[in-house]
């Protein structure tokens, strides 16, 4: 059995060690936010907090879990997160919005490590995360606007 | 109308089980008013040629109830274009709707109830809009006839204003929810009764907000989607959780056209949580929209799906693949090279091209090459479908629910009535999607499960090994100028494989819509034309990827005007301007095309004047003519497409180990009038990037009939640091023309812009796509 704390609640798990943290997260816990795109941590859709840490669940083994697992659904409640979220909606970041929880998760940890980025900063910091429809600018002026910063695109 | 016309227009109506149970001449008035329209049955272009037609009939698409809430129906797919807002918006603006008070609901796959659902071509705002707005003007008339009614007045006493019907005279009001219940009993009003809103009456048709080059202007009307894409409870293909469902895996054959000799399967079975494996028949070539066969592994969750197919030992039969088995990039790049040296079928002559270019002071020649592209949503493709007591129930992502409700209905035998469609949002299209064949692969499967549902997932190898492909192309031409450098002579040969080789034995030349996209419409005002498709055979599924054959086109054409102006030491936009010529419009007809993306040609001619003022738009805004510094340059492209203007100029630096920084994009558009500024904004920022990657990155090749790419690793995609450091957006208003498309025309200008650029800066031509690391060499 493997134990997960996903958003602050305990999940007591029947599934392999190997099996990625996405799909725990997606087939088992049954949590959708949480999205699969490439299962090789080249696109970032699948982003979720382990620890505050920005984290790949789609080649995180939940046996390598271990520790305080947070996803989308709960950057509502998160201070930071709600104020990227609403950075994301001023702004109509959102195209297709399949990437963008990662895209949000990606940007909030960067925000709570570091609260006012510069802006080469945050193009480093979200170069893992794609956007097929091409949202990237509006990206970066909404992380801006959420830290603050002049609104520029 | 003949005898046969009226014969004809009775058995459309009667089949679509419009006349069941009503009697009479007034049964078909009705019909004819409200649901499919006389327009649709006569129509020869536009939304009413379309299958399905248009439907303007309120009750199908506004529901309001007691409380006051609206509910709009959209009909077309969503897939980031933003149409459930923007088409949501149209109806909730004509209507009077409290934007706050609005909400949208996803119809199912319904041709005959919602007309045309086919999310293609840049159609949804241009076919949609006036439907929409006769739809809601309709919902409104009869709410203001109920308030008429209650009140004991006539109907031209009362009016409509936000989410109410007011009385002047006696300051009375109604709210639409207190007026709903008895608006739904009324008859609808005919088409001629109803009066739309003018200009100075809508709120938000037209109206620009949102983030404009980097303003913010308003906040409001916010997103229909919005909230949930980033709270994460947007259901897209893959988040639809049905009770007991299974999930699949498929192992499909890496050439095209191959079967599985044999299978072993016992490892599969011993992965944890494996519950079955089912082998799919592939149809063979060509495939159109049919599963590509192979092993499907189903199991309790998708990663033991996953783990089971690697378990799976497949031996692959290559021989009803033909050669499509020895498929290999550069060989066949080679080919289309040494075809594109011969003539081929001739498409649009004017002029003795062979002579002008014999006395041609100069020549110039040049040959383009565009490589396989795989659209790669960032959802890779997913269904869920269950089959139980022959009727099949499917949820997916997939911009023509038409033709996955008829693809079901093969496979399984059974009658379109017995499929149903959910269309759930698209984590994005391109093209992909317009394809439901990861739809049908999941009927397959599920029908093996009776009753149980199967949610097939694709991964993002099988996404990009087994893509519909954009097709590859070789684009040669040769032009001739005189002692001033003035074109007298333009010969183009064009060679790709054809989408229509999906659906018959490959004709190996282009069909007339591919042609129609912007190779005969090229509108230079030459004196000698020719314009040639030598054939080009195709090896794998060929298919539709966001704006399709103008991508190669706008790429060469492109790319040619400006080697010609730099040839004739002319400034590259006065060159072009005058390649143009004056203001005109130039009939579809009269190049060759009898498509023109399926309008009235009479509607929406090629307008050059239109041409030219976006052009001229872009270079001022992106200061044309001012000098840069060493290492950094200009490149400006155009192109007209899906009955819109798009021209985009880059500045972009390069440095001396080959890497480019795109500095700025001045992308100005004329879609005639504009909906939705906001989202077409959106459109051309993504176009951008997109077209970006097509410049630097995409490529899929082929080694032995093999995709050689299979993930982001080596399928390169822009990234943040790709995008331009600042991006224009400059909207042409223009509100007389006809409506154009958004989605798609800003998209084939963007690659040879950034290329022409990349010469301004460095002087290195590009004519091999993608650029990857040809500036470093």
């Amino acid at each position: 059995m493997i134990n997960l704390t996903i958003n602050g609640q305990l999940h007591e798990l029947d599934v392999p060690d190997n099996m990625p943290l996405l799909w725990a997260i997606r087939d088992v816990v049954g949590m959708k936010g949480t999205k699969f795109g490439c299962g090789i941590a080249q696109c970032g859709a699948c982003t979720v907090h382990l620890d505050g840490v920005a984290t790949r669940s789609c080649i995180t083994p939940v046996s390598a879990a271990q520790g305080e697992i947070t996803t989308i659904e709960a950057m509502a409640d998160d201070p930071v997160g709600s104020k990227v979220q609403q950075a994301w909606l001023d702004l109509g970041v959102a195209q297709c919005g399949y990437c963008q929880g990662g895209q949000i998760m990606n940007a909030t940890a960067l925000l709570k490590k570091t609260p006012e980025p510069e802006t080469q900063e945050i193009i480093d910091a979200m170069a893992g995360n794609l956007c097929r429809c091409g949202t990237y600018n509006r990206i970066l002026a909404a992380i801006e606007r959420a830290a603050d910063k002049e609104v520029s695109s | 109308m003949s005898q046969s016309d009226d014969t004809l227009l009775l058995a459309n109506v009667s089949r679509r089980g419009l006349l069941k149970g009503l009697a009479g001449a007034s049964a078909l008035l009705l019909a004819a008013r409200w649901d499919i329209g006389l327009a649709n049955e006569q129509a020869q272009f536009g939304a009413g040629a379309m299958p399905g037609g248009w439907v303007d009939n309120p009750n199908v698409f506004i529901h309001i109830d007691a409380n006051g809430l609206v509910t709009i129906v959209n009909n077309r797919a969503e897939m980031g274009q933003g149409i459930r807002t923007s088409l949501v918006m149209v109806a909730a603006d004509e209507l009077g709707a409290d934007w706050d008070r609005v909400r949208a609901e996803q119809a199912d796959g319904d041709q005959d109830k919602f007309g045309n659902q086919n999310t293609d071509g840049s159609r949804s705002m241009r076919h949609w809009y006036d439907p929409m707005r006769r739809a809601a003007a309709a919902a409104r008339l009869m709410l203001e006839q109920a308030a008429a009614n209650q009140w004991g007045v006539s109907v031209d006493q009362v009016r409509a204003d936000i989410h109410k019907v007011v009385h002047p005279a006696t300051g009375r009001e109604l709210g639409f929810g207190q007026l709903a219940e008895a608006a739904r009993e009324l008859d609808v009003p005919g088409r001629e009764g109803l009066v739309l809103k003018s200009d100075s009456e809508l709120r938000f048709i037209g109206k620009e907000s949102g983030l404009i080059n980097g303003e913010l202007k308003s906040t409001h009307p916010k997103a229909i989607d919005g909230e949930d894409i980033v709270t994460g409870k947007a259901i897209f293909g893959a988040d639809v959780d049905l009770e007991n469902t299974l999930y699949a895996v498929v192992a499909r054959p890496p050439v095209y056209g191959a079967t599985v000799k044999s299978v072993d399967d016992s490892e599969a079975l011993k992965v944890r949580g494996v519950k079955k494996t089912v082998r799919i028949d592939g149809t063979g070539q060509p495939a159109a929209f049919n599963p590509l066969g192979g092993v499907a592994v189903v199991a309790t969750n998708t990663w033991a799906a996953m783990e089971g197919r690697r378990a799976l030992k497949i031996e692959w039969d290559n021989t009803p693949a033909g050669n499509n088995a020895d498929y290999t990039s550069d060989t066949y790049r080679e080919s289309l090279e040494k075809a594109a040296q011969s003539p081929g079928k001739v498409i649009r002559q004017s002029g003795d091209v062979e002579a002008a270019l014999k006395e041609a002071n100069k020549r110039v020649s040049a040959t383009y090459y565009m490589p396989h592209m795989a659209q790669a949503p960032m959802e890779p493709p997913v269904a869920v479908v269950r089959v139980s007591g022959g009727k099949a129930e499917a949820w997916a992502p997939v911009q023509n629910p038409r033709a996955t409700r008829e693809g079901i209905a093969g496979l399984l035998e059974i009658d379109l009535e017995n499929v149903t469609v959910h269309q759930t949002l698209l984590g994005g299209g391109f093209g992909r999607k317009s394809k439901p064949d990861f739809v049908i692969e999941a009927a397959q499967v599920a029908k093996a499960f009776e009753g149980q549902p199967i949610k097939l997932q694709w991964s993002r190898e099988d996404d990009i090994q087994h893509a519909y492909f954009h097709a590859v192309s070789v684009d040669h031409l040769e032009a001739g100028l005189d002692g001033n450098g003035k074109a007298t002579s333009w010969r183009h040969r064009t060679l790709s494989p054809s989408i229509a080789s999906l659906f018959a034995p490959d004709p190996k030349h282009k069909a007339g819509f591919e042609l129609g996209m912007g190779f005969n419409t090229m509108p230079f005002s030459i004196p000698a034309i020719r314009l040639e498709n030598p054939p080009a055979p195709a090896h794998v599924r060929i298919g539709w990827f966001r704006s399709v054959y103008n991508l190669p086109h706008a790429w060469a054409i492109q790319s040619f005007a400006h080697e010609m102006a730099v040839a004739a030491g002319k400034d590259h936009r006065d060159y072009v301007l005058d390649l143009l010529g004056p203001g005109r419009e130039v009939h579809n007809l009269t190049v060759g095309d009898g498509w023109n993306y399926g309008e009235d040609p009479e509607m929406y001619p090629i307008d050059v004047g239109r041409m030219r003022r976006v052009i001229e738009r872009a270079t001022e805004e992106a200061g044309w003519g001012k000098e840069r510094a060493k290492g950094r340059g200009l490149g400006l492209a155009f192109h007209h497409s899906f009955v819109s203007y798009t021209a985009v100029v880059f500045d972009v630096e390069v440095d001396d180990g080959g890497q480019v920084t795109i500095h700025r994009a001045d992308i100005a558009f004329d879609c005639g009038p504009q909906a939705n500024p906001e989202r077409i904004r959106s459109q051309m920022e993504g176009s951008c990037v997109m077209g970006i990657g097509i410049a630097l990155q995409n490529e899929v090749t082929f080694q032995d009939g093999v995709a050689q790419q299979s993930n982001f690793d080596r399928y390169l995609l822009p990234r943040m640091p790709n995008a331009p450091k600042v991006v224009r957006v400059h909207l042409i208003d223009n509100p007389d023309d006809a409506m154009g498309g958004v989605g798609e025309p800003g998209l084939p200008p963007v690659a040879p812009a950034l290329c022409n650029a990349i010469y301004a800066a460095t002087g290195k031509r590009i004519r091999r796509l993608p650029v990857g690391d040809q500036l470093s060499a």
